[in-house]
């Protein structure tokens, strides 16, 4: 029983906020505004790259946006985060975005 | 006696003369020394002096500045801001106000101004395309829709305007020199050309690739020019990294008898002899580079990276083709720009929130401004300059 109620807490707690170390998740938001912001406009509205802002990613599935951020979209100037994020920081990073910006 | 008093007043009038011009000249501003720092963040705009080394002053309200860019009026006034937001604003440096600003589209990369100083045109993504405005009033004069998102927009001698369109691979030239605007289209640049340069001299046009190894030069004194393939295949078969910074192609100039350029995906930069466009060496360097600008006299280029390894600077010699020093100005280095004869480079540490000036040959730091996230740093040199 105990052992439930601890899985249903890990599988109710977002991943990213339990994962990410003290003062990271400032860097990760610098991170999207500013330099994914070169591409994607400092707003978000996009560039080169697309919109990705909370409207317009409304109902994509957080993991999707995920395996974007650290697979990149082959064929586009996006490109893989893996060598620079682990899955927990591009975890937070689709959440921040659906969230529209606030962490 | 009469003459006497007509001597007198004269001296009066001559007296008086004097006072006036050197109460002006006190109060009198020129602007061959002043620049702008563009602050992304705020939207705001730096006014600096380069002989104080110093702000004097900061336009707010001038929208989205990220990857914002200026050029200036030829009698080097006027800023003309050229927002992501698609905004066109043009400041005064003298009354350090906003003398006009227009909402010219939806998403714009970069802009330029006519050789005689009459035009401006902004590059747009959203709708995709140029549009070009009389630099007097701001009003719009020509609407060039490339359904293409449009790159590396210049100027190019006898009122025209030079541009590249990334997904359909096409250089365009609008000659504005007669009352309505011809196009000249030039099919088969590449592959997404991601941003193009004019050479100093106005007649070399390059686009770099991003889907493809290489660059495209364009000889404008042919006519029709002639797209030309250069470096094809730099990469020769190597993974490339993954990019997170496209590099830049604006704001150099020659480097003796070479130019220099920044390779995509590799951390190194690639020379390229000015006359026959061949490759001749390639310089290792501690990141992708971003910007690789020549000093004004050639003889030395400064190097900035790509994210991660955005905290370094490198400095190599022209000669040698080898790196001869490197500085750790601080977190995110966006921009370099030189003074007009090359004795100061200054140099934006967007993280850190400063300018950070450098004698370019002692390598000794003079100075520090501090900015808002400052990008990119443009002096009123850059009036006087084809293709900046």
């Amino acid at each position: 029983m105990r052992s439930a109620a601890m899985a249903f807490l890990l599988f109710a707690l977002p991943a990213a906020a339990a994962d990410l170390p003290p003062g990271r998740a400032a860097e990760l938001e610098r991170l999207v505004l500013q330099d994914c912001g070169s591409c994607h406009g400092l707003t978000l509205k996009g560039g080169l790259g697309p919109d990705i802002r909370a409207g317009t990613l409304a109902g994509t599935p957080p993991e999707s946006l995920a395996h974007i951020v650290l697979q990149g979209v082959p064929g586009t100037p996006m490109p893989s985060w893996h060598p620079l994020l682990n899955e927990a920081e591009a975890q937070w990073i689709a959440e921040f975005l659906l969230k529209g910006g606030a962490p | 006696m009469t003459r006497f008093i007509a001597a007198g007043m004269l001296f009066l009038t001559i007296c008086f003369t004097v006072w006036i011009n050197t109460v002006l000249a006190d109060t009198l501003r020129a602007t061959g020394d002043l620049g702008v720092v563009v602050e992304r963040s705020t939207g705001s705009l730096l006014i600096v002096d380069q002989s104080e080394r110093a702000a004097i002053g900061r336009i707010e309200g001038l929208g989205d500045l990220s990857h914002a860019s200026v050029v200036f009026s030829p009698d080097q006034r006027f800023a003309f801001v050229f927002g992501r937001d698609g905004g066109l604003s043009k400041v005064d440096l003298l009354t350090q106000t906003v003398a006009g600003r227009v909402l010219q589209s939806g998403n714009a990369i970069g802009g330029a101004i006519s050789d005689d100083g009459a035009l401006v045109a902004v590059s747009n993504y959203e709708p995709g395309g140029v549009r070009v405005f009389d630099a007097e009033t701001l009003e719009m004069v020509a609407d060039i829709p490339t359904g293409s998102k449009t790159i590396g927009l210049v100027d190019a001698p006898a009122r025209r305007f030079v541009f590249t369109l990334w997904e359909a691979g096409e250089t365009w030239i609008a000659d504005f020199s007669r009352d309505e605007p011809e196009i000249t289209r030039i099919e088969g640049i590449g592959k997404n050309p991601y941003d193009a340069l004019i050479t100093a001299d106005g007649r070399h046009y390059i686009a770099g690739l991003f889907g493809e190894d290489g660059l495209t030069a364009l000889d404008l004194w042919q006519s029709p020019p002639l797209p030309r393939r250069i470096l094809g295949g730099y990469g020769r078969g190597e993974k490339a990294l993954p990019v997170y910074k496209m590099p830049h192609l604006e704001g150099w100039a020659l480097a003796g008898e070479r130019f220099v350029l920044p390779a995509v995906g590799r951390h190194e930069v690639l020379w390229v002899d000015a006359r026959s466009l061949e490759e001749t060496g390639r310089t290792k360097t501690h990141g992708q580079p971003v910007f690789a600008v020549s000093r004004p006299d050639g003889r030395q280029v400064w190097v900035n990276f790509a994210h991660p390894l955005n905290d370094t600077v490198q400095v190599i010699d022209t000669p040698s083709g080898e790196v001869i020093h490197s500085l750790k100005p601080g977190p995110a280095v966006l921009h370099i720009e030189f003074t007009p004869r090359g004795h100061e480079v200054w140099v934006s540490v967007r993280d850190a929130g400063r300018i950070d000036i450098y004698d370019t040959h002692s390598f000794e730091k003079l100075g520090e401004i501090a900015a808002e996230t400052p990008s990119g740093i443009f002096f009123t040199a850059r009036a006087h300059r084809t293709g900046l």
